[in-house]
């Protein structure tokens, strides 16, 4: 018999697991790893516009971040989840939501309390309820309001500026002073958070990962619609002392909200409809604080809250399995 | 053109169907057969041999256990060596029938041709597929006249061929759409009249242009109508399918009949025609046997309980240890663990992975990305069930729709954080079905 020359499999070696037996080249990591390189253009331009101190910050937080992660799965006895990368993002997305002039000490803090109480207190990756950055960044501004609202004039192309405070467009505004210098907006060049300046960046970052599928385009969409159509009807109402729904959309954390936190896939809803939804409420929310609360900022609490309302969301919003409609046979067709 | 819809979700994994263009090749006779009582869902058979009696090809060696079940035949003359056990594809053991060839092959001539089938009563037709013990052969082994016996209360007047072939790797059925499409069309033509349906449609993915074009032309003149459809997987899921080639939705815990459909597999259909014409039990069948490990990769004719330690022989064994063996494909295919598995009638495939090409063990928690939402084809939310299950909640999974799962694979398939949630899901309709019986029994 031939059967001599053929090698058959060792059934020893055999593994034995239910279907499906193979996978897309996709994992929570490369996804990870793709939201981070998306935020590069923001920090990227970030760096530009405040200098070398953006760039420290940013650098501050990510190794705080990555530490506290470590430290704390240690602590509960996890396994260390460094590797997903998910806390080098929260990181970088803190830096990013804090002014180029916060001392290091804070920035150590608000990777605490991002990672440890926003995160890791939960369960860890997957667990949390809120998005760990913003925890970390509104801890901030609740135990330091001063320093947390001291702004550094932008300075482009200057990597050693001197720190000069400034007021960014939304602060004016909430005093009265409205400036519509929108072509600054849209690239960064004003005062505000590291990361939240340039539009142009960020939306950048909002079609790559669009393209790759891993935020829901639903979100940013009905955010800033949502918040457009509200800020257009108080526009209209009171020309001369509100801004415009462009101004709104350009300035503050608008954009790197819409954009990355309150697409975070652990704190958003599951379903597409459930995206809309919560799109339309940070929307709502954002403009009742930035409208007729005293708080020129609205963006962070806004995405807090409904990320509070995401389990109630996912009931709500639950896919519909098909046929469930159709009871009856349906008429030829 | 019929009208077609696009069902909700789907993936389109590598396709990887390199035995595409080779013929099938009938394998030779064994010396030994085992071959499995339990080949289809449904009641077990009772055996009608003892150890020593002589049997001939084709000749009834078990009955049906009754109306949902399928008789199981002798795949060539021989000796009854053993009434015994063995591992079946699905891991369990099962009751079985070691048979010694005499090498001679001789036919049993129970079953006769029926060669006025034009004229035969569908009742009898109908019989004659029962008497064959021919069951779904796309790899849900459902009795086939049990699907072709709806209450009178639902009227079929559509009738679905599956030549779709969704699964990656896999090529029997389109190797039989080539190289025998009239025995296919016969078939069908048989089922219709037994249905008493007018409208029949084909429905074959486009990757296979080839048995498009050529079922086609033969389908033309029987006045049945082919469907191309775009790749997707799970086209070839029954319901799925009956919604892209019609848009009729099967409502759900529903079966095709509710709207008055019927699906059937070509395979299903040449076994048929096989077993009108010429007088032919279901005993042998068309698998493709494939997989990088697999040193000639190809489509082969095998007889119901060839081990698969002898198809694989025949494929000249493998170049390395694979990781995994899978009766079936890739996406709802079954991991064996043993070589004397036999061969039985709904084994489409046998697929041979190594370790890069199979997924990741190592699972993570659920990150609410959503991801297994967008692809589920019957549109339920695999991630949330299976956090539910995790947990133990299989009342919160009955509600949340666990039951419509089709076990296709495409929501684990996406999940990057690598859930098996198909496991999950398997897991909570036993357990649901388990419920369902005890209330019942209160």
């Amino acid at each position: 018999m031939a059967e001599e020359t053929v090698k058959l499999p060792n059934p020893s070696s055999l593994v034995v697991s239910s279907s499906p037996h193979i996978h897309q080249p996709q994992n929570a990591r490369r996804v990870m790893l793709t939201v981070v390189l998306a935020l590069l253009p923001a920090c990227v331009a970030g760096v530009y516009f405040f200098g070398w101190p953006a760039l420290r910050v940013i650098l501050v937080t990510s190794i705080a971040c990555i530490a506290f992660e470590a430290f704390f799965c240690k602590l509960f006895k996890r396994p260390n989840a460094i590797g997903d990368f998910s806390a080098l993002l929260t990181g970088i997305l803190l830096g990013m939501n804090l002014s180029a002039a916060t001392p290091w000490w804070v920035c150590v803090i608000g990777a605490l309390l991002a990672i440890g109480l926003g995160k890791q207190l939960y369960g860890g990756l997957g667990y949390n309820i809120f998005n760990p950055a913003l925890v970390g960044r509104v801890g901030l501004l609740i135990a330091f309001p001063k320093l947390m609202t001291t702004w550094v004039t932008p300075t482009p192309g200057n990597f050693l500026p001197d720190a000069v405070t400034t007021a960014t467009p939304l602060d004016l505004a909430s005093q009265g002073t409205i400036n519509a210098d929108y072509f600054n907006y849209f690239v960064g060049n004003m005062g505000g958070c590291i990361g939240e300046t340039s539009a142009a960046a960020l939306l950048l970052g909002g079609v790559v990962l669009v393209y790759f599928g891993y935020i829901r385009w639903q979100v940013p969409t009905a955010y800033i619609t949502t918040l457009a159509l509200i800020t257009w009807g108080v526009h209209l109402a009171n020309p001369a002392t509100t801004p415009t729904p462009l101004f709104h959309i350009l300035t503050g954390g608008l954009m790197i909200g819409a954009i990355f936190m309150a697409t975070d896939m652990v704190t958003s809803p599951m379903t597409k409809l459930g995206a809309v939804v919560f799109g339309i409420g940070c929307g709502v929310v954002t403009c009742v604080i930035r409208v007729w609360g005293n708080y020129p900022e609205g963006v962070s609490f806004a995405i807090l809250f409904m990320n509070a309302l995401v389990p109630l969301i996912n009931r709500y919003t639950a896919t519909r399995p098909f046929g469930l409609a159709t009871r009856n046979r349906e008429a030829n067709a | 053109m019929p009208k077609q819809a696009k069902f909700h979700g789907g993936i389109h994994p590598p396709e990887a169907k390199v035995t595409g263009a080779f013929e099938i090749q009938t394998a030779p006779l064994l010396e030994t057969y085992v071959v499995p009582l339990q080949q289809h869902i449904g009641a077990p058979c009772n055996v009608l041999v003892k150890k020593k009696d002589t049997v001939r090809r084709g000749q009834l060696i078990a009955e049906p256990g009754g109306f949902v079940s399928a008789g199981i035949h002798a795949p060539t003359s021989g000796t009854i060596s053993a009434v015994t056990t063995c591992t079946g594809p699905a891991g369990a053991s099962v009751p079985a029938v070691e048979l010694t060839s005499d090498g001679d092959d001789t036919p049993d001539d129970t079953l006769t041709p029926m060669d006025d089938w034009q004229n035969s009563a569908p009742d009898d037709l109908k019989k004659r597929i029962a008497d064959a013990g021919i069951v779904g052969m796309g790899g849900a082994a459902f009795p086939t006249h049990v699907k072709l016996s709806p209450p009178p209360a639902k009227p079929i007047d559509l009738l679905v061929i599956n030549g779709v072939e969704c699964e990656p790797c896999l090529t029997a059925d389109h190797r039989l759409m080539l190289e025998d499409p009239d025995k296919v069309l016969t078939g069908t033509q048989i089922i219709a009249r037994i249905l008493g349906c007018k409208k029949v449609i084909i429905g074959i993915e486009n990757n296979k242009p080839d048995a498009i074009e050529l079922m086609q032309t033969k389908a033309e003149k029987l006045e049945m109508e082919v469907a191309p459809l775009k790749v997707r997987y799970p086209q070839g899921a029954e319901k799925q399918l009956i919604y892209a080639v019609s848009g009729r939705r099967v409502p759900t815990g529903g079966l095709p009949m509710d709207v008055g459909a019927v699906v059937q597999n070509v395979g299903t259909a040449a076994a048929v025609a096989e077993a009108v014409l010429d007088g032919k039990p279901l005993y042998e069948r068309i698998t493709t046997i494939t997989g990088t490990p697999v040193v000639k990769p190809g489509n082969w004719r095998l007889r119901v309980g060839t081990p698969l330690e002898a198809a694989l022989t025949l494929a000249k064994g493998v170049h390395n240890d694979p990781a995994k063996i899978i009766f079936g494909g890739p996406m709802m295919g079954l991991a064996v663990y043993s070589l004397d598995v036999p061969i039985i009638k709904s084994t489409s495939g046998i697929l041979l992975l190594n370790s890069d090409e199979t997924s990741e063990f190592t699972s993570g928690p659920c990150i609410g990305c959503g991801q297994c939402v967008d692809v589920c084809p019957m549109n339920i939310m695999p991630g949330t069930l299976s956090v539910q299950i995790e947990n133990e909640r299989f009342d919160l999974a009955e509600a949340w729709h666990a039951m419509d799962c089709i076990e296709c694979g495409c929501c684990a398939y996406m999940c990057p954080t690598y859930r098996p949630l198909v496991h999950h899901l398997k897991r909570a309709k036993a357990e649901i079905v388990a419920r369902r019986k005890a209330e019942q029994n209160k």
